[in-house]
């Protein structure tokens, strides 16, 4: 869904909010699904998060979603799977080395990044992807981090 | 110039306060000298002398020679290999490595084996895409990226840890590069990203091809209002073109190339086109070289690298300083002996 990525990226200011409203959402619901257990919850959030997120950002389900931080466009979609920013590669039309019917992820994290509160994050130097979160649910993964770092404020 | 403690070939130099690596690049551009390096073409060879004919040529001319890794997507002899070859007889190579073929654990592996034959400078690339050479089936690996390799291997040298975390008992004292192409969209980004790599790691940057001046000064003066280059050495690349049909050859086919048309109408304006390739690239050097955070210049002659030493001597950015090679101080010798 090609044309719905490049939609999403201009439209990468409401995501972002939409994505901030989300995540408050899911942690407030944390005792709940702690309750039924993550384990069991993994398999259909992950699959919900694969239609949702595969419709509108072509997502590849690394498991370690950094939208928030590229614009709104999938770097997973970048056939280099860079995570810090365009190659030297980039055409001149702004098109990709290896695919050059597509745009350039990297030029579209750049726009989209633009239009976020959130603008900055796009410095951050990404880890390398950890590749035994493949298929994983990258909402879960979050809530689980957010929790964690809550825990001990709350103790 | 002489270093008091050169080194026999073999032995390594000590490490100076305040670098990270032994070798001579870095003592060179931390001295202040203006820093010559080139292209080494790997040969389609298991002969180690198609790579010693290739790294002679540029005696007395260069500060380093980068070994690249199957540089364009095309299959030829390892860096590595070539390293320790190189290494052998006393060069300073500069390994390059892309993240294009190997994983993270092939990848540190290299780095810890390359430090142990003496390589002391490590360039940090993701790798053109499969697509651009000559096994377009291959799989790419992209496992890591440029900026998660200088990371990682800084992590090995000054924590002393794999990737993993596991520990690494004698660390691998390495000068860190990578590369920054100021002459492919998105330009306003392409500043950002160099503060990126210089917050992963990187100690110097070679460039691309550099022909269009102009876009490159615009590069530096945005690095410089962020205050990048006092954190960096820029070494800018710069080639001979053998003609105007090369250059629209590699502008159209060879990825992240940019040359602008002016370039190409000189080269095809002039009667001896090899010959004013070699002269755009001698002027380029000496403009380049007057830029405000320019700490040396990457020479890539591809299929000309017998022109080189030409191009360095009438450039005259050396300013009568010969860099070392195997043998230079025995010459030196002989030469004010026999005076």
């Amino acid at each position: 869904m090609y044309r719905m990525r490049l939609w999403a990226v201009k439209h990468a200011r409401a995501f972002e909010v939409i994505y901030n409203a989300l995540e408050k959402l899911l942690v407030k619901l944390h005792p709940l699904m702690a309750k039924i257990g993550y384990s069991r919850l993994e398999k259909p959030i992950a699959a919900i998060e694969k239609l949702c997120k595969g419709v509108l950002f072509d997502c590849r389900m690394c498991g370690q979603c950094a939208l928030s931080s590229t614009g709104m466009s999938c770097s997973m979609n970048c056939p280099k799977n860079l995570r810090n920013g365009p190659c030297g590669g980039v055409r001149a039309n702004g098109h990709c080395e290896v695919e050059p019917n597509m745009r350039c992820v990297w030029i579209e994290a750049w726009q989209g990044s633009q239009k976020m509160r959130a603008a900055n994050h796009i410095f951050t130097v990404q880890l390398p992807v950890n590749k035994s979160l493949q298929g994983r649910s990258a909402w879960l993964a979050r809530v689980k981090e957010i929790v964690q770092y809550q825990e001990p404020k709350v103790k | 110039m002489i270093f008091h403690d050169e080194p026999i070939p073999g032995e390594m130099l000590p490490i100076l306060p305040g670098h990270t690596s032994a070798g001579r690049l870095e003592r060179v551009l931390r001295a202040g000298h203006f820093a010559v390096t080139s292209e080494l073409a790997p040969p389609d060879s298991a002969d180690p002398q198609d790579v010693y004919k290739r790294a002679h040529v540029f005696d007395g001319f260069v500060d380093g020679m980068n070994a690249t890794d199957g540089s364009g997507a095309n299959c030829h002899m390892s860096s590595v290999g070539m390293c320790a070859l190189l290494t052998r007889i006393g060069y300073a190579p500069i390994m390059q490595i892309s993240c294009r073929d190997k994983n993270r654990i092939a990848i540190q592996g290299d780095v810890l084996g390359g430090a142990a034959m003496g390589v002391s400078n490590m360039l940090c690339l993701t790798g053109d895409g499969v697509q651009a050479g000559d096994h377009p089936q291959a799989k790419p690996v992209f496992d890591l990226d440029c900026m998660s390799l200088l990371e990682t291997i800084r992590g090995m040298r000054d924590k002393g840890e794999f990737l993993s975390g596991r520990s690494i008992s004698s660390p691998p004292k390495v000068f860190l590069g990578a590369a920054s192409n100021p002459f492919a969209p998105p330009f306003d980004f392409r500043p950002y990203r160099l503060a990126k790599k210089i917050a992963a790691g990187a100690q110097f940057i070679q460039t691309n091809y550099c022909f269009d001046v102009p876009r490159f000064k615009e590069f530096m003066t945005r690095s410089r209002d962020m205050g990048l280059l006092d954190k960096i050495f820029i070494l800018p690349g710069v080639g001979p073109m053998a003609s105007a049909k090369t250059a629209t050859w590699i502008r159209k086919n060879v990825p992240g190339i940019h040359i602008p048309d002016s370039v190409i109408e000189r080269l095809a304006g002039a009667s001896d086109q090899k010959k004013e390739g070699q002269e755009l690239c001698v002027e380029l050097i000496q403009q380049l070289s007057e830029i405000e955070g320019v700490s040396g210049i990457h020479v890539m002659a591809y299929r000309q690298e017998t022109s080189v030493a030409d191009i360095i001597k009438r450039s005259g950015v050396l300013q009568g300083r010969t860099p070392w090679f195997p043998g230079r101080d025995q010459q030196h010798l002989q030469e004010s002996t026999a005076k």
